[in-house]
């Protein structure tokens, strides 16, 4: 999801009586749905998955900021405009809320940029992929938050306070965010010919990477079960992924919209779709970095870090100043 | 996931028909004698927050912090609000048909009335902060002036959009006073920002024709009349900033054809590029589903 193949750095679950005894305590706690707070006991491991995890998914969401915002200024219709102007200023406050719950397990936001900046820390894949029509910001609207979505209204729930309730927030934002993506898909499929065309060639790019948004497939996710026991995945991939294509493809017949899967088909046994995997291969490529657009998204970052220095520091300087200022009066 | 039903609700028209019913009555909006004065009036407001809003879009994901690009993306959707109202206003006091949209979308560059100084490409924060700051100081006063108007449809929306524009003139100090007063280097580039800046205020006074009809019929005050406020407020703060006013007379308007407000043709953010889909053939829909 937007925190893909998060590793816990373990080697798989061990059993109750494997543990220490604080370690046991906060198994039990864990297990009796009791959050855990900053200022309490927790694993050395625990802490550092969580600080990939949410570090990932703060990433993500200002990475994600750039497929959409390059969009703002060409919207067609001032109303498309300020829809799309909110919903990539959400974005920006999700990464806020999620770089502060990090903060409370002991990492800066500085240190988590230069991490991201360095490319020790990952964003999501999908936003490695480039928005190329208007009919763009209707796919990734549906497609991208609507995946985001299967995954963080289950996040709500998760073990770790200061995460479950920056989902609590951010959740309440992502159905929006879906509902105008498909609304500029409706608009579009009801238009021209040319503006369908667009729809369709913008669900064909969007749907696999889509799909990919949620991991490897469970087989080859060899971090899960910890994450899982400790409550901070809370769903493995392949149910999320199954879900999302499940509610997904009837909103794509409506559109009038064909999913790019041949191989797609209801399964009256399961009462699942049967779908096509994405190319784990490519997968592979673009989280390694040679996705089409890994340097320009990584690029745009470190420019807009490293041009907003002196802002920053100018910031600073007046503040330390004014404390100064106040102290001496 | 919302239901596939939650996706397909579509109260918008609904909404614009209420708010349709709910309009005051304003006797200048169907003045005919008023009405080229006035539409070109409302096109200046709008196309100057339209510009304002543009340019301030650009940011959207490469400002220096993300507090700030919340913020600057606060203000970009405070101008395009107030973009609607205006260029609805105007389509309704032209009287054609056109609506906000088509007058934002598909006219031409050169027919664009903004005033100069929003227009001036983001260069880096320090430009765009003082940019902000120099052109908030000029829309508080005028939209305070404007919630006197004559014509109630235009006092409305200056009320609504002065709530916002207080603090966006409170934000843009508050920075500009910070970053003058910061490090060497913010100051440097404060002052450099200012430089570059000042000779474009003296245009947002420039009161011509279209500015006596309106000051006459009550409608507008005439730019000329609220430079000195916004010098006092202006001077007060770059004061407190430690930062220099610029020699006044570099902000002398350069001379230019009457009714003529755009000079940078090649960075105009309107482009032909930006609006590329509103142009596609006739029966394109970017509107709501229905
Ligand atoms: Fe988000
Ligand atoms: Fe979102």
């Amino acid at each position: 999801m937007y925190a893909q193949n998060v590793s816990t750095g373990t080697q798989g679950v061990r059993d109750a009586d494997e543990l220490s005894p604080e370690e046991a305590a906060f198994q039990a706690r864990i297990d009796g749905n009791i959050k855990i707070e900053p200022k309490d006991w927790m694993p050395a491991a625990y802490r550092k998955t969580l600080i990939r995890q949410i570090g990932q998914h703060a990433h993500s969401e200002i990475v994600g900021q750039l497929p959409e915002g390059n969009w703002v200024t060409r919207a067609p219709t001032l109303e498309r405009k300020a829809i799309l102007l909110a919903k990539v200023q959400d974005e920006a406050g999700h990464g806020l809320y999620l770089y502060c719950a990090a903060e409370t397990l002991g990492i800066s936001r500085d240190e988590l940029m230069n991490k991201l900046h360095s490319g020790e820390m990952k964003y999501s894949s999908i936003f490695n992929y480039p928005t190329l029509t208007w009919a763009d910001m209707g796919a990734v609207g549906w497609l991208v938050d609507g995946a985001a979505i299967m995954n963080q209204v289950p996040l709500q729930r998760t073990s770790f306070g200061p995460y479950a309730r920056a989902m609590v927030r951010i959740c309440k934002e992502e159905s929006f965010h879906q509902r105008q993506g498909y609304s500029i898909m409706m608009s579009m499929v009801s238009g021209t010919p040319a503006q369908k065309e667009m729809a369709q060639d913008a669900l064909n790019r969007f749907w696999y990477p889509a799909l990919m948004m949620f991991g490897p497939s469970d087989k080859d996710s060899v971090h899960s079960d910890q994450s899982m026991a400790w409550k901070i995945k809370m769903n493995t991939n392949d149910e999320l992924r199954q879900r999302f294509v499940n509610e997904t493809v009837p909103q794509a017949h409506y559109l009038g919209l064909t999913i790019p899967d041949d191989d797609l088909v209801w399964n009256e046994e399961t009462g699942n779709y049967d779908f096509s995997q994405p190319d784990w291969e490519e997968f592979k490529a673009v989280l390694k970095g040679n996705g089409p657009c890994n340097r320009e998204r990584l690029g745009a970052r470190i420019k807009a870090w490293e041009g907003g220095e002196w802002f920053r520091d100018g910031l600073a300087a007046y503040a330390e100043k004014a404390a100064k200022r106040r102290v001496a009066a | 996931m919302p239901s596939l039903s939650d996706m397909n609700t579509d109260d918008v028209t609904k909404l614009a028909d209420i708010a349709a019913a709910e309009q005051t009555h304003d006797a200048h909006v169907t003045n005919v004698e008023t009405r080229p004065a006035f539409f070109e009036w409302l096109c200046r407001m709008g196309d100057t927050t339209l510009i304002l809003g543009q340019r301030l879009s650009e940011w959207c994901g490469h400002g220096p912090a993300l507090e700030e690009d919340i913020a600057l993306t606060n203000t970009a959707l405070d101008l395009i609000g107030h973009t609607q109202l205006w260029l609805g206003l105007a389509g309704e006091v032209e009287n054609e048909g056109r609506s906000a949209d088509q007058l934002a979308f598909l006219r031409d560059a050169l027919k664009f009335r903004n005033v100069l100084l929003v227009e001036v490409p983001n260069g880096d924060m320090g430009v765009t902060t003082m940019r902000q700051f120099l052109f908030d100081a000029f829309h508080y006063e005028l939209l305070q002036r404007l919630t006197e108007s004559t014509s109630p449809r235009v006092a409305e929306i200056a009320a609504k959009a002065l709530k916002e524009v207080s603090y966006h003139v409170e934000r843009s100090t508050d920075l500009v006073v910070r970053l003058g007063d910061g490090t060497p280097e913010s100051h440097d580039r404060m002052q450099q920002a200012l430089d570059i800046l000042w000779s474009y205020t003296g245009d947002m006074f420039v009161s011509d024709g279209v500015d006596a009809t309106m000051a006459e019929a009550g409608i507008a005050p005439s730019p000329d009349t609220l430079r000195e406020a916004w010098l006092a407020r202006v001077e007060d703060v770059l004061d407190e900033a430690t930062l220099n006013v610029p020699d006044n007379a570099s902000c002398i308007p350069a001379a230019r054809p009457a009714n003529t407000r755009s000079i940078w043709a090649t960075s105009c953010p309107i482009c032909s590029f930006c609006s590329a889909p509103i142009r596609a053939p006739a029966g394109s829909r970017w509107r709501g589903a229905v």
